[in-house]
């Protein structure tokens, strides 16, 4: 007998007719489950919000006032004849993969993850299911990321030689996640960091639940170029090269996404060097999860979908291409 | 390879042309001369001769990284870098090689001579002995086209705070027919006589073009005309008898033009002109249109039949070298007198032909000129102050160019291609068409004219709309119109709509205007009547 699924897509988002609620709707919905704060999966306007406690408090920041509650890592929580319950997903603090079970029919929706532990995100637990929901935001097999701590030492090096030079260094770079995440991998015996506000801002959230942050200090117009020689400034891609870094005099401009895996996009982006470091996963790290799920019927999302999803019925999967509207394709945007 | 690899990441890991010029500077003075000499070749064009297919990379890469073809084809279009795709999908490399440059570039000449299971064995080597951007770099000196952000300029610049020497000499001893095999570091930079080779031309200068009016430039006495042809620019050497023919590519094109041989009985030795080719026949008061030289430019040797049809001229415009002295520094005006008697008495059969002054008093005159140039088939007015010596390379302030303003038709966008490089990823090749009745009729590709960040808004937008995919080609819903801008039409029985575009580009985003007030194939043909 054909049964209704535990998940279906449909033009709001990701639908659990069990227990009548959506995963990262993309249009107002009733009852939303969150798996992170980022903008094209926590969006404003839904009846009710569930997501980590961990992830709360910048969802909360960014939409203001919304009905919300909090979950534990690992808690299942029984919603109509749905038990959910919520696992790290190692994308950014907080990030959750959500496990939906009906009937003993088990689907998790990933959101976006990556395999890597990144230190500052509870990292990547997989989940054996039925049923996985995947990103493919890198799903091409020429993007395979180093080792963090390589990435660490290139990036420390370049802020080392940069600041011998009396120059500043300029590094752009999402504000939540990806910002903490490379706080973390700085040397701050180098010299000062300098944050734009819009970074500074979830710092602040993110130390207020207890995350341990390096000292910043954050960026204004009365800031004074000449005391902070040596510095690094942190800054969402799109304030770089703004009026106010022309006060720094000579310095060095860089991104950190996994789009800078690609010298075309590295060139176009006109920064000086790419730091390859992204909090998705890379080529191997989807098959890598995807196959320690244990799941048969993959449904890929935003990336390279129509590649991943052949690849994937080429070796055995039954997947399918889901449309969705995460963030996906972009090389031009400044998550990933 | 490691020390090229390095050079390559310096000038790759920076947008400052400082920093680039210092550490060209730097390899120039302190890398093995042969190495040198190499990367001069290779930023310079002059790449080994391709010793194994793109294809069989393509399989070799696959197979070593473990994919089926078809993923690293899908792979290719998104990266837009054959030796980039290859150097990312195979695996980490096992150990290093401390192998040089130059010994790296002679193996894999060496390839030409051996069966393909040994050139597999050693690219397959060479993957897993050089990672990072050794391999990168490594596969780019199979698959060619080395660029990577050294322009000419920016070469010769670094080469003379290397040598001391002027970087117009540099300019200079680096044209031409020269290849690393047969000379070396200290001949090429370092010998007496630069002119020692025949063959080699001079630098070319390159114009600006003018926008606005010319007023600006002053007074009319201080300025010369002559008309802006749709040609292509040719050099022609007669020396010691021989003569020679250079593109500005530094292409030697003699053999594309053996018409120009007869020059020898015109014209003493030691002689160089600098003109525009331009199929032209007997008679004729005009040349012919561009297309018709595009038949002569495709075949590296011309059959007779081809000759007749379209017999090429050159339209000499400048005089650089005159009873063998390099007369470059010398007033335009000066060339232009020198120019006059040795080529105004020319017989009519004579493959070369005096460009005619255009005189004009004021300025408006001289806008009269350009607003007959469609008639004599030039794309408009060249105008060169008469006290300037010949430069090297692009400068500005002496020579422009004041071209027609191109034709333009509003036409819809139907097909979106990514592009390759710096435009990776990015959907910038368009296929555009006009409306005959309720069909869209494509009849023209564009690639440029928009800003980066217009590319980005269109690139968004395809990503949404696509119908279709055909490969790397996707069939995207007709809405958006774009002024297309070009400058000429010609009658083309290969192309669906029948005509053919000289230099398509998108100049507007027409935002504005919608689809169905895009213009119509009665449109085109009807420009095609009046311009083709």
């Amino acid at each position: 007998m054909a049964h209704t699924p535990v998940l279906s897509f449909t033009d709001h988002g990701i639908y659990c007719a069990a227990g009548d609620f959506y995963i990262d709707p993309w249009r107002p919905v009733a009852r939303a489950l969150i798996t992170h704060g980022h903008a094209d999966h926590a969006r404003w306007g839904h009846g009710s919000y569930l997501a980590t406690h961990q992830a709360l408090p910048v969802i909360q920041h960014r939409l203001g006032e919304i009905a919300c509650q909090g979950i534990s890592y690992g808690e299942v929580l029984r919603i109509g004849t749905a038990e959910v319950s919520f696992h790290p997903a190692g994308h950014v603090p907080g990030s959750a993969q959500i496990k939906v079970v009906v009937e003993g029919e088990i689907w998790v929706a990933s959101g976006d993850y990556k395999i890597e532990d990144d230190g500052l995100s509870d990292p990547f637990e997989p989940q054996k299911c039925h049923h996985f929901i995947t990103e493919s935001t890198f799903g091409l097999p020429v993007f395979r990321w180093r080792p963090q701590d390589a990435v660490a030492d290139d990036l420390n090096n370049w802020w080392r030689k940069c600041a011998g030079e009396g120059k500043t260094a300029f590094l752009g770079a999402y504000s939540l996640g990806k910002a903490q995440r490379l706080l973390r991998m700085l040397d701050p015996g180098i010299g000062p960091i300098l944050t734009h506000g819009a970074v500074e801002a979830t710092n602040a959230v993110l130390r207020g639940q207890g995350i341990d942050l390096p000292t910043t200090v954050q960026l204004t117009k009365d800031t004074d170029p000449k005391a902070n020689k040596g510095a690094l400034v942190l800054a969402p891609p799109s304030a770089l090269g703004s009026a106010w870094a022309k006060r720094f005099g000579p310095g060095e401009s860089a991104f950190a996404s996994g789009w800078m895996q690609l010298r075309g996009v590295r060139r176009r982006r006109a920064g000086d060097r790419g730091f390859v470091i992204s909090d998705h996963a890379d080529w191997p790290g989807l098959l890598s999860a995807i196959r320690e799920t244990g799941a048969e019927n993959i449904y890929v999302t935003h990336g390279y979908t129509d590649v991943f999803s052949r690849y994937l019925t080429e070796n055995g999967w039954r997947a399918e291409v889901v449309p969705t509207e995460f963030g996906g394709e972009d090389a031009e945007g400044e998550a990933s | 390879m490691k020390d090229f690899a390095a050079l390559f990441n310096a000038i790759d890991q920076n947008t400052k042309t400082t920093v680039k010029t210092n550490a060209l500077t730097a390899y120039f003075q302190t890398a093995p001369k042969r190495d040198r000499l190499w990367t001069i070749a290779l930023f310079s064009g002059r790449r080994p001769k391709r010793a194994v297919t793109t294809t069989r990379l393509r399989e070799w890469a696959a197979e070593m990284a473990d994919i089926p073809l078809w993923l690293f084809e899908e792979s290719y279009p998104i990266v837009g870098d054959l030796a980039e795709t290859i150097a990312l999908v195979l695996p980490e490399a096992q150990t290093t090689s401390d192998i040089e440059l130059t010994q790296w570039i002679n193996d894999l000449r060496g390839l030409a001579q051996v069966e393909e299971p040994a050139r597999k064995a050693f690219v397959r080597n060479a993957w897993q002995v050089l990672g990072g951007t050794e391999r990168f770099v490594f596969n780019k000196l199979i698959t060619g086209g080395f660029r990577m952000g050294v322009s000419q300029k920016l070469m010769t610049r670094a080469l003379a705070k290397a040598t001391d020497k002027p970087e117009a000499e540099l300019a200079h001893r680096l044209m031409g027919n020269w290849h690393p095999d047969q000379t070396s570091w200290d001949a090429l930079i370092n010998a007496e006589d630069p002119m020692a080779d025949a063959s080699r031309p001079y630098p070319f200068y390159l114009c600006h073009s003018l926008e606005g009016e010319p007023a600006r430039l002053g007074a009319t006495p201080e300025w010369a005309a002559e008309w802006k042809w749709d040609g292509i620019r040719g050099q022609l050497i007669l020396r010691d008898g021989q003569y020679f023919v250079w593109s500005r590519g530094e292409e030697l094109m003699t053999d594309r033009f053996p018409e120009l041989a007869r020059a020898v009985d015109f014209l003493p030795p030691g002689t160089v002109l600098d003109g525009e080719l331009l199929v032209w026949q007997a008679g004729a008061e005009t040349p012919s249109s561009f297309n018709a030289l595009q038949k002569r430019i495709g075949r590296k040797t011309v059959p007779k039949k081809l000759l007749a049809e379209a017999p090429v001229v050159l339209q000499a415009y400048d005089l650089l070298e005159w009873e063998g002295q390099d007369i470059r520094t010398h007033p335009f005006a000066a060339r232009r007198t020198l120019l006059e008697q040795a080529c105004g008495l020319l017989p009519d059969d004579a493959p070369v032909k005096l460009a005619p002054a255009l005189p004009f008093d004021t300025w408006d005159a001289l806008a009269a000129h350009r607003s007959a140039a469609r008639a004599a088939q030039a794309e408009g007015v060249m105008v060169k102050r008469t006290d300037s010596p010949y430069l090297v390379g692009r400068k500005k302030g002496d020579w422009w160019k004041w071209k027609l303003d191109p034709l333009t038709i509003d036409a819809v966008m139907i097909y979106a291609q990514a592009g390759h490089g710096r435009r990776a990823n990015l959907f910038t090749d368009f296929t555009f068409a006009v409306w005959n009745g309720n069909d869209l009729v494509p009849f023209t590709k564009a690639y440029s004219g928009l800003t980066d960040a217009e590319f980005r808004e269109i690139t968004a937008w395809v990503r949404k709309n696509t119908l279709q995919r055909f490969g790397p080609v996707r069939q995207v819903t007709p809405h958006h119109v774009f002024e297309i801008a070009f400058e000429g039409i010609q009658a083309s029985p290969r192309h669906k709509s029948g005509v053919a575009l000289r230099f398509p580009r998108m100049s507007r985003w027409r935002q504005d205007k919608p689809l169905q007030e895009a213009n119509t194939l009665d449109d085109l043909n009807e420009m095609l009547r009046i311009y083709g």
